[in-house]
C-alpha cells in the first residue's frame, strides 16, 4: 500500500531520496571495509550492508527532532537519520572532524542535533535510553517519538524486557525496531531464543507487535509509519520485527564460518537495494541514466567522505 | 541572623529535593517505592502528594533500565534524581552507569549536559545483611566521569544535594542509611553552604590529621569526645566529596600534623583510604615524613547477625586506640 501510494503519486523525489539513501550507505560501509582492509583504519566496524531498507525505511518516517537510539552496527541509522557522512567517515578515522571529536569512534556515535541518541557497544545498552526520551517528551508535552533500535541477540538482554515494560506500562511513544538477522555475532537465533519468534515477545507486554520483511523499504515505511502515528496519537509503544540479513560478517574480521555458503546466496537475492531496483524497473520509474547518476553521485559523496576524513588533523588529549 | 531549623538527615534531603523542584520544573525523581511508600528510608515521604505521579515515577524492580531512562532524559531535558534504595542493588546498574553516564559527556563533548543525580542508601549497623549493608564509594571513584558525594551531616547533605542537582554531570550521592535518623541544624540559606569537592575541617588540631566521611566521621568524633582523649590534638577533616577529593586541605592538614589517619566502612583493600594515602604520598615534597594509617572494614562480607556485624567495622574503641598509638611515634 505504502510502495503503490509512492509510486502512484509521482512522488520522484522522495522515491530517489530512498535510493539514494540506501546506495549511499551501501557505498560507505563498503568503503569503510575497504579501507580497514588497506590498513588505513584502526578498531573495528560492525557494517550494515544487506539492512538497509531498515534504517532508510525506518528514519524516513521520522522528523528531524524525533529521536533514534542505536546500536554497534549504527552507521546505517546515523546516516538514515540524517546524520553528516563526512563527520562519520572521520570518526571511524579517529579524527578530529568526527562528529565526536574521534574520541566515541564507530560504535559510540551521537549528535543530538538530529535526534541521534546514539550508537553503543554494549548489546541492548540503548533501550533504556530511549524509554527515557520517550518519558521526556510525554512529561515536556511535545509529539516527538522514538526509535529504538537493536539486533535479535538483544532482545535476550535484560534491558530489552524492563525497557518494554516500563514503555508499555506507562504508555510512552517508543517504537522498537528489532532488525533480526538471525545472528548475534555467531550465535544462530535457534540457538538463542526460546521461541523464535521476537515480535511475539511484544504480546507478553500487551503491546502491538509486528513481524514484516526488513528487506523491503516500502513494508518497513508502512509499519514504522503506523507505528508512529500511534505513538504521537498517545497510543503507546509497539515492537515492529524486521526480518533481514547482513551480507557480511559481524565485525570487520569475521569470516562468517558459522553461515553455509548457500544460505547467504538466498540471502543476497532478497538484498533490499536489489529489491527497490525491481520496483523501479517494473514500475517503470527510473531510467538507467537516472539511476547510474544518483550511483555516481552517492560514489562520489563518499570519496569527498574519504578526503575530507584524511586531510582532518589528529585530535589532541587537550581538554581530557 | 540566619534562621537555622533543627531537623533529621532524611528530612534535610527532602527538603533539598522538595526545594530544587519547585525552583525548577525539569527536575523529578525516579525510583522505587518512592511514591506512596515515601521510599525505603522516608526520604521521599509527601512529596508525591505534593508534585503528582509525573514527577515522582514509582518504577518497576528495573535498576538497570531505570537509570537507562534517567539519562535518556537527562539528554532531552530534564534533570532527573534516581533513587537506589540499597547501594547493595546499585550493582544492577552498573552498565548504564559506567558505560553510558559515566562516558557521554566525553564522548560528545563537554557542551552536553547531562545532569543525572543517583541517590543510594549505603552501610551497615541495622543487621540488614550482606547483600544490604555494603559500601561502594570506592567502584564508583575508580570510574572517570563521575562525582562522588557523601555528606555526613543533615546541612551537608541538603546543601550538597542542591548543589549535585544543579550540576550538569553525573554525580552519585551516597547516603549511610544510619546517618538518616541522626538530626543537625540546617541553614535557611545552604546555597552558601557545602559545595562539591570541598572537604571540611570539623575540628582543629596539630599533632595528627583523621581523614573520613559518612557515619565514621560520627565515630570518630565519639572517641574524641572520651575524657581519655583531651590530650591528644587531633585534626578532623571530613571529606563529603570522595571524588574530586580536596586535595588541597588534605594535603596542608597532613603537613601540619604529620599524622594520617583514615577512618572509613568500606573495605580497606583499593578502597577511598588507599586513594588518600597515595595522593597525600604523591603530593609530599621528598623531605617531608609523615605517618600513614587506615581504619577499614575488615576484608568479608558482612554477617547478619548483630553481634557479629559491628566487629567488622572500625569501633569507636579501636580509633581510640590507634589514634594513642599513632601519637606516641
Amino acid at each position: 500500500m505504502m510502495k503503490a501510494a509512492l509510486l502512484a503519486e509521482g512522488r520522484e523525489s522522495d522515491l530517489k531520496s530512498l535510493y539514494s539513501k540506501m546506495l549511499e550507505i551501501r557505498y560507505f560501509e563498503e568503503a569503510v571495509l575497504d579501507l580497514f582492509q588497506k590498513g588505513m583504519l584502526k578498531g573495528t566496524a560492525h557494517v550494515c550492508i544487506g539492512q538497509e531498507a531498515a534504517a532508510v525505511g525506518t528514519c524516513s518516517e521520522l522528523h528531524r527532532d524525533d529521536y533514534v537510539v542505536s546500536t554497534h552496527r549504527g552507521h546505517g541509522h546515523y546516516l538514515a537519520k540524517g546524520g553528516d557522512i563526512k563527520c562519520l567517515m572521520a570518526e571511524i578515522f579517529g579524527k578530529v572532524d568526527g562528529c565526536c571529536g574521534g574520541r566515541g569512534g564507530s560504535q559510540n556515535i551521537i549528535d543530538l542535533k538530529i535526534g541521534f541518541l546514539g550508537a553503543n557497544g554494549i548489546t541492548g545498552g540503548g533501550m533504556p535510553l530511549a524509554v527515557g526520551a520517550a518519558l521526556s517528551a510525554k512529561y515536556r508535552g511535545t509529539s516527538q517519538v522514538v526509535v529504538s533500535f537493536f539486533g535479535d541477540g538483544a532482545s535476550n538482554q535484560g534491558t530489552f524486557h524492563e525497557s518494554m515494560n516500563m514503555a508499555a506500562l506507562w504508555k510512552l511513544p517508543v517504537i522498537f525496531v528489532c532488525e533480526n538477522n538471525f545472528y548475534a555475532m555467531s550465535t544462530p537465533l535457534c540457538a538463542s531464543t526460546a521461541q523464535g519468534d521476537i515480535a511475539k515477545r511484544g504480546g507478553a507486554y500487551g503491546i502491538p507487535y509486528f513481524k514484516i520483511d526488513g528487506n523491503d523499504v516500502f513494508t518497513v515505511k508502512e509499519a514504522v509509519g503506523n507505528a508512529v502515528k500511534a505513538a504521537r496519537n498517545g497510543a503507546g509503544p509497539s515492537l515492529i520485527e524486521m526480518v533481514t540479513y547482513r551480507h557480511k560478517g559481524h565485525s570487520k574480521s569475521d569470516q562468517c564460518l558459522y553461515r553455509s555458503k548457500e544460505e547467504e546466496t538466498q540471502w543476497l537475492v532478497k538484498c533490499p537495494i536489489k529489491n527497490i531496483e525491481k520496483v523501479f524497473t517494473e514500475k517503470s520509474f527510473l531510467s538507467k541514466a537516472d539511476s547510474e547518476k544518483i550511483n555516481d553521485e552517492v560514489r562520489g559523496s563518499i570519496k569527498n567522505a574519504v578526503e575530507f576524513a584524511t586531510d582532518s588533523k589528529e585530535p589532541s588529549l587537550r581538554g581530557i | 541572623m540566619m534562621q537555622r531549623h533543627d531537623i533529621f538527615f532524611s528530612a534535610a534531603i527532602r527538603e533539598a529535593l522538595d526545594e530544587e523542584m519547585q525552583r525548577d520544573d525539569s527536575v523529578f525523581l525516579i525510583g522505587e517505592d518512592i511514591g506512596v511508600y515515601g521510599g525505603a528510608f522516608g526520604v521521599t515521604r509527601g512529596l508525591l502528594e505534593k508534585f503528582s505521579d509525573k514527577r515522582v515515577i514509582n518504577t518497576p524492580i528495573s535498576e538497570n533500565s531505570v537509570v537507562g531512562a534517567a539519562i535518556g532524559a537527562s539528554l532531552t531535558g530534564l534533570r532527573p534524581v534516581v533513587e537506589i534504595m540499597y547501594m547493595d542493588f546499585i550493582l544492577l546498574a552498573m552498565d548504564q552507569i559506567v558505560n553510558k553516564a559515566a562516558k557521554l559527556k566525553f564522548i560528545a563533548g563537554a557542551d552536553l549536559k547531562l545532569p543525572l543525580v543517583i541517590r543510594t542508601a549505603a552501610g551497615s549497623g541495622r543487621a540488614y545483611g550482606p547483600d544490604h549493608s555494603q559500601s561502594f564509594e570506592a567502584l564508583f571513584m575508580h570510574i572517570p566521569g563521575l562525582i562522588v558525594v557523601y555528606p555526613s551531616t543533615p546541612e551537608d547533605a541538603k546543601a550538597l544535594m542542591k548543589a549535585s542537582i544543579r550540576h550538569d554531570s553525573p554525580v552519585i550521592f551516597i547516603e549511610h542509611k544510619f546517618l538518616y535518623g541522626i538530626r543537625g541544624s540546617v541553614s535557611a540559606n545552604v546555597d552558601k553552604a557545602a559545595k562539591i569537592g570541598k572537604a571540611a575541617v570539623v575540628q582543629e588540631g596539630k599533632d595528627l590529621t583523621i581523614i573520613t566521611y559518612g557515619k565514621m566521621l560520627h565515630d570518630c568524633l565519639k572517641a574524641l569526645s572520651d575524657p581519655d582523649m583531651k590530650d591528644c590534638s587531633v585534626e578532623v577533616i571530613d571529606l563529603r566529596t570522595l571524588k574530586p577529593l580536596d586535595k588541597d586541605l588534605i594535603l596542608s592538614s597532613v603537613s601540619k600534623t604529620g599524622r594520617l589517619l583514615v577512618v572509613e566502612e568500606d573495605n580497606a583493600i583499593c578502597g577511598v583510604g588507599s586513594e588518600v594515602i597515595t595522593t597525600i604520598v604523591e603530593s609530599s615534597r621528598k623531605s617531608s615524613k609523615f605517618q600513614a594509617r587506615r581504619l577499614a572494614a575488615l576484608d568479608s562480607p558482612i554477617p547478619a547477625s548483630s553481634y557479629l556485624e559491628s566487629s567488622v567495622f572500625p569501633q569507636v574503641g579501636k580509633i581510640k586506640t590507634t589514634i594513642k598509638e599513632m601519637l606516641k611515634s
